[in-house]
């Protein structure tokens, strides 16, 4: 196989075709909007974070290459349950292991907008929605 | 396939001149379709960067040594044929970094001497580099500013041109082609209405300047900017035509060394055109690589290049046609560029697939994001062509765009 046929496998295209948990949220806890401004890629998640701060529920509504969309989507299967703790911990290597793909640097901002958005929209549920609740 | 009879260039005597074009990517020959980003550069403009280094590396205008005249004459040489190029003078060609830097320092000099609500009129084809020093100048000083609509064919409409420019209109600024669809503005018409009403007119040719003939007598523009890396010319370099009248009442956009007359403690007074413009040490070399990028079109012949971009475009269209699932954006008459879509496909994994096949094109927004937004997209891939491009690259990028949906299976 070259290059191309290892980076737009199946499974890649298979979640970018039909991405799992899509679409959008009236009762999320914390939705975030992302957008990589170099490539055009675009992210919205939603999550809603139990009390034992688990996520309870996932949709996402991404908008962009295949590689950001089956990142998201793959993202979003992965995340499901998990404690927000397990999630601060996930990092950049995680991502790329999930994919399982061999991605060049200029791709490395599509790769990584899920992590991105997830990151921040846990960020922005512990500054300001947590606290009021 | 077209034979070689009819090219109205000798394409394949051109590519021996690029020493790139040479070069393998992943193994394939390089099919480079990014000339509107940047053009590849001809051994000319490379060994003049070299001689100049090794052998007359002076500052110019300052030293009285033999380095510092002869770099001196051969940066001024580059100016005169750049103005001889557009059929300017040379006091009117004002070396700058690149169209972008260009059009900061018309659009800050202008726009010092405008009154709150004073208008300003752009078009929705803008690359940012012509939106965004207006918009945030019209931010500040409280100017409006207004958009001139693209029509169905996505041309600049002519309804909306006469509409947007009114006797409010202090400065009006269009692109001559679009870098991001390619369509041709009517410029020469469109400052005669600007005149008309009174308005200055500012032309951005970067995408222009590298593949028709310029007359600035005939357009008639007070302004017009371009970047020399986009005319075979190194990076660094670019030029603002201005009317000299006009420039000689202009406020300079940069101060410090070379621009002054006489400095004192009250007050200072500024040097002659260009040099007024022209603060602190420029980019020396690449002004005479840009002069000899000029001698290089001139040789090949400005009205030639144009033909040839019509060969191509219309070849490469012919064979888009016949894809099912493309989307072209843009008139049918347009520059050397064609924007386009693969359905189901996303303009980033088309390149990263065309470039497996070592075609380069670009995949984005442009730097055209209202234009975008306007055509509802927010990405395309872009193909724009040069005049060393050939037919056979066309076939290797169509074979490459029918990779594209296998691999998708679309």
């Amino acid at each position: 196989m070259d290059t191309i046929e290892l980076m737009y496998q199946e499974n890649i295209l298979d979640h970018y075709k039909s991405p799992r948990n899509f679409g959008r949220m009236e009762n999320a806890s914390v939705h975030h909007h992302e957008y990589n401004p170099l490539c055009g890629d675009e992210l919205d998640m939603f999550l809603v974070i139990d009390k034992h701060k688990k996520i309870a529920d996932i949709k996402v509504n991404p908008h962009g290459c295949a590689i950001s969309v089956a990142s998201a989507s793959m993202l979003s299967e992965e995340i499901k349950g998990k404690s927000i703790g397990e999630i601060e911990k996930l990092k950049k290597e995680d991502i790329l292991e999930m994919l399982g793909i061999p991605i060049s640097p200029v791709r490395l901002k599509c790769a990584l907008l899920s992590l991105d958005t997830l990151k921040n929209s846990i960020l922005i549920f512990e500054k300001y929605v947590n606290k009021q609740v | 396939m077209l034979s070689t009879q009819t090219k109205s260039l000798d394409v394949e005597q051109i590519r021996k001149d690029f020493p790139i074009l040479q070069r393998k990517v992943h193994n394939k020959p390089l099919v480079y379709f990014d000339n509107a980003a940047t053009s590849q550069k001809p051994k000319q403009v490379i060994d003049a960067l070299n001689f100049y280094y090794n052998n007359y590396n002076a500052n110019v205008h300052r030293s009285i040594h033999q380095l510092g005249e002869e770099a001196t004459a051969a940066y001024e040489k580059a100016r005169e044929k750049i103005a001889e190029f557009i059929n300017a003078q040379y006091q009117e060609i004002i070396f700058t970094k690149n169209s972008t830097e260009g059009l900061n320092l018309i659009a800050y000099s202008l726009t010092s001497s405008l009154k709150p609500g004073d208008e300003i009129v752009i078009s929705q084809l803008e690359h940012h580099s012509n939106f965004v020093p207006w918009q945030q100048m019209a931010k500040h000083l409280g100017l409006k500013l207004k958009f001139i609509k693209i029509n169905e064919e996505a041309e600049l409409d002519e309804n909306s041109i006469r509409e947007t420019i009114t006797k409010n209109t202090k400065i009006v600024s269009v692109n001559h082609i679009s870098n991001a669809i390619g369509t041709i503005n009517p410029v020469e018409e469109i400052t005669k209405i600007a005149h008309e009403n009174g308005a200055l007119m500012v032309v951005d040719g970067s995408q222009s300047a590298p593949h028709m003939p310029l007359d600035m007598k005939k357009i008639n523009s007070d302004f017009y900017v371009f970047t020399g890396h986009k005319m075979l010319g190194p990076t660094g370099v670019g030029v603002v035509y201005g009317k000299k009248e006009l420039l000689e009442n202009m406020r300079p956009f940069l101060y410090g060394g070379e621009m002054i007359n006489e400095v004192k403690f009250e007050d200072t007074t500024f040097n002659q055109l260009p040099w007024k413009f022209e603060a602190g040490t420029p980019n020396i070399a690449e002004g005479i690589g840009l002069g000899v990028a000029v001698d290089y079109l001139k040789k090949v012949g400005m009205k030639q290049i144009f033909e040839r971009d019509r060969e191509i475009v219309d070849y490469a269209m012919e064979r888009m046609k016949n894809i099912d699932g493309i989307t072209i954006y843009g008139p049918k008459e347009r520059g050397s560029i064609i924007s386009f879509n693969v359905h189901g496909v996303h303009a980033h994994d088309v390149s990263q697939i065309l470039d497996s096949e070592g075609v380069a094109i670009r995949a984005g927004h442009h730097c055209c994001m209202p234009l975008m937004s306007v055509l509802g997209v927010t990405a395309t891939a872009r193909a724009s062509f040069y005049l060393y491009n050939t037919e056979q690259e066309i076939d290797t990028f169509i074979n490459a765009i029918h990779k594209v949906k296998k691999v998708f299976g679309v």
